[in-house]
């Protein structure tokens, strides 16, 4: 800091230097986050878990051989080096492992009582709690995620899934008084590279509750910790086919999808897959069964639901509290490399606070550490995959070319990997792409608005509705915004909070169906 | 709120920063400041204490910790014996090998100021002296003297003797006077009061740096602590501080991280940088880091000296030491091995 010192005579002994102040010019009040006092690397242990060079598919609780002999390879997106290889499934193979779950279903499982079915998810929950720092490590190297994020909210909200769903496995009949819940039978599964483990256990946890059994299918990029899960049932002994698991690409879901003999699919990914797989489920039926526990005609289409795509708004109004604002755009949009189909993507700014909003998420993005997502004080880690970061360039070009101002962290980032400076993007309209299509990466489109009808007409101006943000001092505002906001999950003066009790889905193009808390149960239940 | 209310039997209001004074005030007051969200806040000052401070990192903001020291002692049964030790420990904290820069200042009641003004300045030449200039000071720099003042820790007496004490005291020789506003005009809800007096004290110092204590544990609310920050920082006040250490809860740091914030939109509404102390319940070193990170992450490199930033400790200082010399040594040793101060 520069100051001005001046004498300052105060008796005939001594003479002290008195700092007058120095009144910093406009034009350089400028916060320097420089490297005065910079942090040592400080990466998790990542040198004693062990990943097998190949992994195959978990079908009727063993690991066995794809009929396909296909394999590929996964790497990690914050190195580009080769981590494993993994099976990508064919047809045949996911028939395999529905029979394996149907088998599982009609011997077993379906005839096993709540209370037991709980034993088991509370064991595997404990497990998954033992194991939490190995499988955050694979969870970071895997899909380059924030070692940080895995280890404080990833694994945590994992174990606490399966706890939550095992408490409800002998209850169910309290969950929905009067009435009679029965399980739907083999779910198909299908999950997104953002979340692996997360998604895993939203999707295993409610259908185990229920007596269902499960075929799931992880995206292709982030398979190992699903399969490391697969050995923890292993380690609780969960009956064998209760869940199988095939890996692979689009193909692989494509079979699952189309497999006559599953009763419900739950998908959670792009709107694009999303509408693909409801006009399969709406032309296809489940075949009649003989024997069904209720004696009824079971040719009903097999159920569905799905947790799709997003571009929800961020609402901050004049009288939010300003700097914990920021802080919750900040979380909503940068959160796991804002490859989160929940994040606040579009910034609703009322115009007498946007240059102070606008001064502030500048500063604050030069704070945000991007690099080696096993290093603890990493807040930005790796882009999941090369196509995912091409795909960002391009909505962020595209964005730049039709007009928008793009701003971005002066961060450096490594040579090897797939990585994208936190960024946004200020002066948009509802007439550029990056308004309305999902980036899925860390930028921000910013826009505002004027007063509180405006912003929820401009917040819902959108096919999505997944999840939107308001931040306002004033309660009744606030639930004003949230019965004009068309979108499934609404948080005020926070963001990005998860918990199983509480269900999350969308609106619109952004799916149907919850997950979490009692609505998740009854996605996996037949009520009458 | 008026800012600049007259009282009687005072003197006039300092007119120091008249320039800034103009452009903060306005017609409604205070109402512009922006609110504080507790459970936001409360989450994003965890996020400091998560930052993992390694091997080089630790060894520098450890020292870092040590310059901004005001190593404090505040109790009735001070003597000068008692602060000639804590003097010549801010002089040179620990063994030469270990390459500590001396602390910030001392800070003693108004009565011991005159004693650590004739330590400090006549031992001067007898200090080893530090070899790098590391630590964003000459490593040499003689500590400050600091003094509480106004009434301290209630602040509940008439402003003429709170004002007559800082003027003596500074004539006794104090660099900075650590005065406390008066929590009894501040939760009436009289901010004029709270105004005035902090800018008849900072009249009073004359040369001397003022720090303004806010006592935030009896403020209680985040909002309180903003409004505080933000009267003390307008009526002329060089550093805003937490608290005496005479209440719980002293400093925290989601009340650091507000104060932190106020100091921020300040700097860029004024072009005017006040400093920050924290002091109280700040005992250990990872304490101290999560501080530091905090400052980094808030305010930046500039605030990361002893001219803008200070810790208010009594024990801090010996487990900085004890955590220099295991990152130095590579063991750990007992307290026998650390000067008392």
């Amino acid at each position: 800091m520069k100051t001005k010192t001046k004498a300052v005579k105060l008796s005939a002994k001594r003479v002290v230097a008195a700092p007058s102040h120095a009144v910093v010019p406009l034009k350089e009040r400028r916060l320097n986050f420089g490297n005065k006092w910079d942090y040592a690397h400080a990466p998790e242990d990542s040198k004693n878990y062990v990943i097998a060079p190949q992994h195959e598919l978990f079908i009727g609780g063993k690991f066995v051989k794809p009929t396909s002999g296909k394999y590929f390879e996964s790497i990690n997106p914050a190195t580009e080096q080769t981590l494993t290889t993994i099976t990508a499934a064919n047809a045949d193979d996911v028939d395999s492992a529905v029979k394996s779950a149907r088998k599982a279903y009609d011997k077993v499982w379906s005839k096993m009582s709540g209370r037991e079915r709980g034993k088991y998810l509370y064991r595997i929950a404990r497990i998954i709690q033992e194991k939490a720092r190995e499988l955050a490590v694979l969870e970071t190297l895997d899909g380059g995620k924030t070692i940080k994020e895995s280890r404080d909210v990833d694994l945590p909200l994992v174990a606490a899934h399966f706890f939550y769903y095992a408490g409800w496995a002998d209850k169910l009949k309290y969950a929905f008084p009067g009435k009679t819940p029965q399980p739907l039978g083999v779910a198909g599964q299908i999950i997104p590279w953002n979340f692996p483990l997360l998604m895993a256990a939203w999707k295993i946890a409610p259908a185990l509750a229920c007596g269902n059994t499960v075929v799931l299918k992880p995206a292709e990029t982030t398979s190992i910790t699903a399969l490391r899960l697969a050995q923890i049932f292993q380690e609780a002994e969960l009956p064998d086919g209760v869940v199988n698991i095939v890996t692979g690409a689009g193909e692989t879901g494509a079979a699952l999808v189309n497999h006559p003999d599953i009763d419900k699919i739950a998908f959670t990914g792009s709107t694009e897959v999303g509408k693909a797989i409801a006009r399969i489920v709406a032309q296809a039926s489940s075949p009649v069964r003989p024997g069904d526990s209720n004696g009824r005609d079971a040719r009903a289409t097999k159920k569905l639901t799905l947790e799709l795509g997003g571009k929800a708004a961020n609402i901050l109004f004049e009288d939010a509290p300003i700097d914990q604002a920021i802080e919750g755009v900040i979380a909503g949009i940068y959160f796991n490399q804002g490859h989160v189909c929940c994040a606040g993507s579009r910034l609703f700014v009322q115009e007498g606070i946007y240059s102070t909003v606008i001064k502030k998420l500048r500063d604050r993005i030069q704070t945000l550490r991007v690099g080696n997502p096993l290093d603890k004080n990493t807040d930005i880690g790796a882009i999941n995959s090369r196509p995912q970061l091409e795909k960002i360039r391009e909505l962020v070009q595209s964005g730049v070319a039709e007009g928008a101002e793009l701003t971005q962290s002066s961060c450096s980032l490594p040579a090897k990997g797939y990585w994208f400076a936190p960024s946004f993007l200020t002066g948009v309209t509802h007439a550029h792409r990056v308004a309305n299509e999902e980036i899925f990466g860390p930028v921000l489109s910013v826009m505002t608005f004027r007063t509180p009808e405006e912003a929820f007409e401009r917040a819902n101006n959108i096919p999505y509705g997944l999840s939107a943000g308001v931040w306002t001092d004033k309660g009744s505002k606030i639930f004003k915004m949230v019965n004009k906001l068309r979108a499934g999950v609404v948080w005020a003066n926070t963001y990005n909070k998860f918990d199983p009790t509480s269900p999350f889905g969308g609106y619109k193009e952004s799916g149907f169906g919850r997950e979490g808390g009692l609505h998740g149960l009854a996605a996996y239940c037949r009520l009458d | 709120m008026k800012p600049l209310a007259t009282l009687k039997n005072t003197p006039p209001t300092s007119q120091v920063r008249t320039s800034h004074l103009t452009h903060r005030a306005s017609p409604t007051g205070y109402a512009h400041l922006p609110t504080v969200d507790a459970v936001t806040l409360e989450e994003r000052a965890a996020e400091f204490t998560k930052r993992s401070i390694k091997t080089s990192a630790k060894l520098a903001g450890l020292k870092l910790a040590v310059s901004v020291c005001d190593l404090t002692t505040l109790e009735g049964k001070d003597t000068p014996g008692k602060v000639a030790y804590l003097c010549r420990k801010a002089l040179q904290p620990a063994d030469a090998k270990y390459d500590v820069p001396p602390c910030a200042a001392v800070c003693v009641y108004p009565n011991m100021v005159k004693y650590a003004r004739k330590f400090l300045d006549g031992s001067g030449t007898s200090i080893l002296p530090v070899r790098s200039e590391t630590h964003g000071r000459d490593a040499r720099a003689t500590p400050k003297v600091a003094a509480v003042a106004t009434g301290f820790p209630s602040g509940q007496y008439p402003l003429r003797t709170k004002l007559e004490e800082v003027r003596r005291t500074v004539a006794d020789g104090a660099d900075e006077i650590d005065m406390v506003i008066d929590r009894c005009a501040f939760l009436a809800g009289d901010h004029a009061k709270v105004f005035d007096e902090i800018a008849a004290t900072k009249e009073a110092c004359g040369p001397a740096h003022l720090k303004v204590i806010l006592e935030t544990g009896e403020l209680v609310t985040y909002d309180n602590v903003r409004l505080a920050s933000e009267i003390a920082m307008q009526a002329g006040g060089d550093f805003i501080k937490t608290s005496t250490g005479k209440v719980n809860p002293a400093a925290t740091i989601p009340v650091t991280l507000v104060m932190l914030e106020a100091i921020r939109d300040y700097f860029f509404a004024t072009g005017i940088r006040i400093g920050m102390k924290p002091a109280g319940g700040i005992r250990n070193s990872k304490q101290a880091l999560a501080y530091l990170v905090m400052v980094k992450e808030t305010l930046g490199d500039d605030w990361l000296n002893p001219q803008m930033f200070r810790f208010g400790a009594s024990t801090l200082v010996n487990d900085l030491l004890m955590q220099i010399a295991k990152q130095v040594d590579g063991n750990y040793q007992s307290s026998d091995y650390f000067s008392l101060p």
